[in-house]
């Protein structure tokens, strides 16, 4: 059964990139809420670094020693940043900026000099090449398993290990780290923890989606279950959820159009980010426009019940209490004039009486609670007293 | 040495190199103060899906729909990272962070796309991802000088502006200028810096010479027209040295070499900038503290001189080093050329001994009575 799934090429391809993409988002999520997303690209362009200086004194090109030395070039990477950033010389920005570009000059110069005709090129180290990652198998109990898929595999398993067992410190230490620091967890180790395991992930995903393309799956993810969710365990799930989407969308898309599977991959993470941007329930476009004109038709409203409720009773009722009155005197325009005296009369605020617009006792509560908000509560319905605000 | 600099290809590669130096040193000054410093990483990686797209559009190589093409995603992008900024509850960095590898992925899509298609002139594209200086024509000096003037002749007609919104955003609302149309307009403007530096630098390292020359002319000066002109000439420096060493040395990606040239002058600039350098500062930090280490070894010789009422009571070294926790003989040597301190022999101790002299008795006496004019 599991023989037969790994000889299936498409389902090797698919499974290696929704593993990327679950091993990704599970540090993502806390980078992205942290508010450290670009260390990510910072890190997965500085790995090629720590590849290429690995693979010259060993000759290795995968395996745990690459994945130790990506790690540390990662962390030199973030270290050096920081350094950078704490001689007030350099703002952190600019000393992300400054570090990682370096770091990748050399790696990538590195190659040029001794890695022309190996394994090693700044195409794959840039773009990776999913669509032969079945090439390169190892035989686990008699079964050929390609290497890549083992390798983030293996990972995504570590990860997943590191979310659960740090579940609690992470989500204190992401959310309020002095809280974290002063109850004696120490957030410091753990974001290092993190970054050093962001980086191992991404010398594992590295033949399979390159360095660059790495940061899409790292970041968007759960940047579109950010979106989605108040939770932090679902959008750890949704952004998992996202990456295997991503990863099967992606495969299906680069076939029938024959482009690079990867690339593909990360544009489809691109596509469900766009429609949760968009279309998301509480957070997206649609839904912030839809909220900010309610919240805009209920404060007419409230308007609508304050004005009426100072005119009521009064000689001038006749001339104010009127549709026209508030397009002349409130300067509200048809439309909108019309929209608010709808919605008052189906919240059950005002009634009509001919060409007077009357408030119902609600309505008389509703303008009442505005003006003597401390007499919230008592009995608010009879006619309006001589107290009441003039104006 | 001067047939090197007659040969054609070379004097190209150069003038492109200054030219790229020019703007992004210029524009990247704006960037790096506004804290906008990852922005360039972004533009310059969202280049790419323009690049193909220019090539798919004219259907050749040619360089100005490639660079029209990078200049408006590379603008789609930044406008794109100021919308989500704004209208979600992402942060800037998670924006910055999907605009860069979504455009990226879109580019990389595209190239493939390219490249399945066939046909011979893609072969020059995959040589923007990390830069091909050998691979510039004269031509396209030509649309690269164009840009450049463009970008610098807005900056210096709207020098005051941009100055003002760089600087003091609040103020500049409040004194009326379209500061958010002015605020995109410096963003949007980066893309021109990068669209100058695809063909020497590529996308992935452009963000460097947005932010490295103006790190390190920020060092040398704090006025922000010594600070662009400083910029712009550490740009020219790094990108014709880079672009040189690149076109002469076989097989070298032109981009990496201009990066670890820049990263070198922002390295010296970060170590021996005057006041501000590393150098100095580590200096002037281990003067004041053998200043105060003199102090502290006077003041303990005065003390121990008052508590046997014996102005020039000889304290023992060893006594000294283990009240300060620390070895006292450069302190002492130091005080002893000032001429506060002398050494003496206690008879019949073998050990070293020191006492104040009647002038570091006064200077000390001055240090315990009056603290707060210590000097």
């Amino acid at each position: 059964m599991i023989g037969a799934l790994l000889d299936s090429i498409p389902f090797v391809i698919i499974a290696t990139g929704a593993l990327v993409g679950i091993a990704a988002s599970l540090v993502g999520t806390f980078l992205v809420l942290r508010g450290s997303s670009m260390l990510s690209d910072a890190i997965s362009h500085s790995i090629v670094f720590g590849i290429v200086v690995v693979w010259l004194f060993t000759g290795l090109t995968t395996g745990p020693l690459q994945i130790a030395g990506a790690a540390a070039a990662g962390l030199l990477t973030v270290v050096l940043t920081e350094a950078l950033a704490r001689t007030r010389l350099v703002r952190n920005d600019a000393a992300i900026g400054l570090v990682f570009p370096a770091l990748f000059a050399a790696g990538v110069l590195l190659i040029n000099l001794y890695g022309r005709d190996v394994h090693l090129d700044e195409h794959t180290v840039l773009l990776g090449e999913i669509g032969f990652v079945w090439l390169d198998t190892v035989d686990v109990a008699g079964q050929p398993v390609p290497r890549a898929l083992l390798g983030v595999g293996a990972l995504g398993l570590v990860n997943l290990g590191f979310v659960v067992l740090f579940y609690k410190e992470l989500k204190l230490a992401t959310f309020d780290p002095a809280l974290a620091t002063a109850l004696g967890f120490a957030p410091a180790a753990l974001f290092y923890a993190l970054l050093a395991l962001t980086s191992a992930t991404a010398v594992a995903s590295f033949d399979a989606v390159g360095a660059i393309l790495f940061i899409a799956f790292v970041i968007v993810p759960p940047a579109t279950a950010i979106l989605l969710t108040d939770r932090l365990w679902l959008i750890l799930v949704l952004a998992c959820g996202v990456a295997i989407l991503s990863a099967v969308a992606g495969y299906e898309a680069a076939v029938i159009w024959d482009v690079s599977i990867g690339g593909m991959m990360a544009t489809m993470t691109g596509v469900w980010f766009a429609l949760a941007f968009i279309f998301a329930p509480r957070h997206g476009l649609v839904a912030r426009e839809l909220a900010r004109r309610r919240d805009r038709l209920d404060i007419d409203c409230r308007s609508l019940t304050a004005h009426l409720y100072n005119h009521e009773g009064g000689p001038e009722a006749e001339e104010e209490n009127t549709a026209r009155a508030l397009r002349d005197h409130l300067r509200w325009e048809e439309g909108r004039t019309r929209r608010v005296i709808l919605r008052a009369l189906d919240r059950g605020f005002i009634a009509r009486d001919g060409r007077l617009l009357c408030l119902t006792p609600k309505g008389r509560a509703e303008a009442h609670a505005i003006f003597e908000p401390w007499r919230r509560g008592m009995t608010a319905g009879e006619p309006p007293g001589p107290e009441k605000a003039s104006g | 040495m001067l047939a090197f600099l007659q040969d054609y290809t070379i004097q190209t590669v150069a003038m492109g190199a200054a030219l790229l130096g020019t703007i992004s040193g210029v524009l990247g000054c704006f960037a790096v103060l506004r804290r906008q410093s990852l922005l360039g990483d972004t533009l310059s990686h969202a280049a790419l899906p323009g690049i193909c797209l220019g090539f798919l559009w004219a259907g050749a190589r040619e360089l100005e729909a490639l660079l029209a093409g990078a200049f408006l995603t590379g603008a789609a992008a930044a406008l794109l990272v100021l919308l989500i900024a704004a209208r979600s509850r992402l942060k800037t960095d998670a924006a910055l962070g999907i605009a860069l590898s979504v455009f990226f992925a879109i580019g990389v899509v595209l190239l493939t796309r390219i490249q399945a298609g066939g046909g011979g002139g893609q072969a020059g594209l995959s040589t923007f991802l990390f830069g091909q200086a050998a691979a510039m024509l004269r031509a396209d000096l030509w649309v690269m000088a164009a840009v450049t003037a463009v970008a610098i002749l807005i900056v210096v007609l709207l020098w005051k502006e941009v100055k003002l919104v760089t600087f003091d955003p609040g103020f500049a609302t409040a004194a009326g200028l379209p500061v958010v149309a002015l605020e995109i307009a410096l963003t949007v403007m980066i893309a021109l810096a990068i669209v100058v530096g695809l063909q020497l630098v590529g996308v992935v390292l452009m963000t460097a010479m947005i932010v490295a020359p103006p790190v390190a002319a920020r060092q040398w000066t704090r006025r922000l027209e010594t600070m662009v002109l400083l910029s712009a000439g550490f740009g020219v420096a790094a990108g014709v040295t880079g672009a040189m060493i690149s076109a002469t040395a076989r097989g070298l990606s032109t981009g990496p070499v201009i990066v670890l040239a820049i990263s070198a002058i922002v390295l010296v600039s970060l170590l021996i900038a005057p006041g501000r350098g590393l150098i100095w500062t580590g200096l002037a930090a281990l003067a004041e503290r053998r200043r105060l280490r003199g102090r502290q070894v006077l003041l303990t010789l005065y003390r121990l001189a008052e508590e046997h009422r014996d102005p020039a009571y000889p304290a023992e070294k060893g006594t000294l080093d283990a009240y300060h926790r620390a070895a006292t003989g450069p302190a002492l040597a130091r005080l002893e050329a000032e001429g506060l301190v002398r050494s003496v022999s206690h008879h019949p101790e073998p050990t070293p001994h020191w006492e104040l002299t009647p002038e570091g008795h006064a200077r000390a006496e001055d240090l315990a009575g009056r603290p707060e004019r210590a000097k």
